[in-house]
């Protein structure tokens, strides 16, 4: 579905991701993990079409989709959560869910997937009416999933969702990224927190230094001495 | 839907009254010239208020170039009806068009940059189109271009007025409006949606550019001349100052603020040897009280006081 190929980005002098190859296949949780500034983000913003590669091709559902813009990536059936929550602050959780229907116009299907996405999330049901600038980290971060679910992406980019988060919470968000998997949709997780997105993965890829050191399935990653000492904390 | 409607029809009709009470005093010369005048000022600065609020507030950008686009409708109108002898009506679509066309090249390049730099950038240009004009002899260099007719007349400035204010507020509620607002909220999220943010920032500068340009023709057809220094950039700032006074993002807050200053400049007239010091401790005053400014970015409305019903006008209404 997805297949990155030797691509390599910059900002200005720094060579942040350096030849860099990935595939995600429909139907799979793919996960990206690598401790802080390895080029995790990068590799996720130059997919959806925030950053541009300076080489190297990105083939999406069979369209090299490598440099162009954002909005149109995303109206191909791609779309990503950033890191950090960027939510609409001033405007209300519904309001911000419309927002991310906003390259749709089948009105029955934006009812329909707003229901589900209330399903998911029942914390943003009750606050549908809320200011999302004052709802807390987690619910911001759920926010942001469910907004970018309503574009109803093939393939959904998450980056870092767990970040700053509660264990108890941490849990609850995986436990959704696997039900929206299980919905149909490819998920790309990019995590620090190897333990948890290799639980949930099917396949897995350690970058460093914005280059990938080892991949393989999911299992197989958890279970290498490798990577229990430098990301499993032994 | 039609509740709308109806609403928008009892703001009209408050304006025609409004209007024909004005126009009555001017009339029966109950308003003398000098307040004539500073009521066309204000109308002409309530323009350049609310469209600066379309790039400003709405969109999020900082733009401090807006005299140059005034400059521009000033010039291009005078040049129609003063050069080519053409009516005062083609002026002001010229004008407004000419305005809209510079705003839109311009915007293209500098839009990409975002805060401080894209100040930087419309402050300059703001410059740069005065200087050029300063040294284009076809429109008077140094000196101005002069001898232009008085077309603009109370009618005139208020129903543009109108207009403007009714467009933009009909903007900011359709599609691309809402999509101002997500840039201005968020914009990485915004471009993560499937936005796309140049082309609507694009969009928002290009509109206020033109009404800015409108505002122009209206101003160099009521003071017979277009000249350089009306349009340095303590124009500029005179403008950022109404809507951020108002409240960035709200049309009631650039409403109030072009009026509220235009008129406490007029008032201290007399007293030119204190205008600049009481009108800077307002400001000052006004912004450690009310630093979002007036009206936050709220906008004035029965609700506000506890008696209009749901008027929301926000996200329910169907497309
Ligand atoms: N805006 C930027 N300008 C310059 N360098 C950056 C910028 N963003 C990230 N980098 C650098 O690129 C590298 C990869 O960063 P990033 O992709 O954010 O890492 P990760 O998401 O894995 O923590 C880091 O060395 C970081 O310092
Ligand atoms: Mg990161």
């Amino acid at each position: 579905m997805l297949k990155v190929d030797q691509i390599d980005v910059f900002y200005g002098a720094i060579h942040a991701v350096k030849g860099l190859s990935i595939e995600v296949a429909k139907g799979e949780i793919v996960t990206l993990v690598g401790s802080n500034g390895a080029g995790k983000s990068t590799t996720l913003r130059t997919i959806s079409g925030l950053m541009k590669p300076k080489s190297g091709t990105i083939v999406f559902e069979d369209n090299n989709i490598a440099g162009m813009a954002a909005h149109k990536i995303v109206a191909s059936g791609l779309c990503q959560v950033p890191e950090g929550r960027h939510v609409f602050a001033n405007m209300t959780v519904l309001e911000n869910l419309e927002m991310g229907a906003y390259l749709r116009s089948d009105k029955d299907g934006i009812a329909k997937d707003m229901e589900d996405v209330f399903k998911k999330f029942p914390r943003l049901l009750e606050r549908k009416e809320q200011v999302s600038g004052t709802l807390s980290g987690g619910e911001q971060q759920m926010l942001a999933m469910g907004r970018a679910l309503m574009s109803k992406p093939k393939l959904l980019l998450l980056d870092e969702p767990s970040m700053g988060l509660a264990p108890l919470l941490v849990k609850e968000i995986f436990h959704i990224v696997q039900e929206i998997n299980e919905a149909g949709t490819t998920v790309l997780l990019v995590e620090q927190n190897a333990n948890m997105a290799l639980s949930i993965a099917d396949k897995a890829y350690v970058l460093e230094t914005g280059k990938i050191v080892l991949s393989g399935t999911a299992q197989e990653l958890a279970s290498s001495e490798a990577v229990k000492k430098a990301y499993l904390g032994g | 839907m039609n509740s709308i409607k109806k609403h928008d029809l009892a703001t009209l009709g408050a304006c025609a009254v409004l209007f024909a009470i004005v126009q009555t005093l001017l009339f029966v010369d109950f308003i003398g010239p000098f307040w004539e005048l500073n009521i066309i000022l204000i109308l002409i600065n309530v323009i350049l208020s609310v469209s600066l609020n379309l790039i400003n507030g709405y969109t999020g950008q900082f733009s401090i170039g807006h005299a140059g686009f005034l400059a521009v409708g000033a010039y291009t109108g005078a040049i129609i009806t003063v050069k080519l002898g053409l009516p005062f009506e083609l002026a002001l679509v010229v004008g407004t068009l000419s305005s809209a066309l510079l705003g839109f090249l311009i915007g293209l390049p500098t839009l990409r940059l975002n805060g401080d730099y894209l100040a930087i950038a419309t402050l300059g240009l703001g410059e740069i189109i005065r200087i050029c004009i300063l040294n284009i002899e076809y429109v008077g260099g140094a000196s101005g271009l002069m001898g232009i007719p008085r077309f603009t007349t109370f009618a005139w400035a208020f129903w543009i007025t109108i207009f403007v204010i009714f467009v933009i507020k009909n903007f900011k509620n359709s599609a691309p409006g809402r999509c101002c607002l997500a840039i201005r909220e968020n914009e990485i999220a915004a471009e993560t949606m499937g936005i796309d943010t140049t082309k609507y920032k694009v969009m928002a500068f290009t509109i206020g550019a033109g009404f800015a340009g409108t505002a122009g023709v209206l101003f160099a057809h009521y003071f017979y001349i277009a000249h350089p220094a009306s349009f340095t950039f303590m124009r500029s700032f005179d403008i950022l100052t109404m809507v951020v006074l108002g409240g960035l993002g709200s049309m009631t807050g650039a409403i109030t603020g072009a009026v509220l200053l235009t008129a406490i400049s007029a008032a201290l007239a007399e007293y030119p040897e204190w205008r600049m010091v009481i009108y800077s401790l307002t400001l000052i005053i006004l912004m450690i009280n009310r630093p979002q400014g007036l009206f936050g970015s709220k906008e004035l409305s029965l609700k506000m006081f506890g008696l209009g019903g749901s008027h929301n006008g926000r996200a329910t209404e169907s497309k």
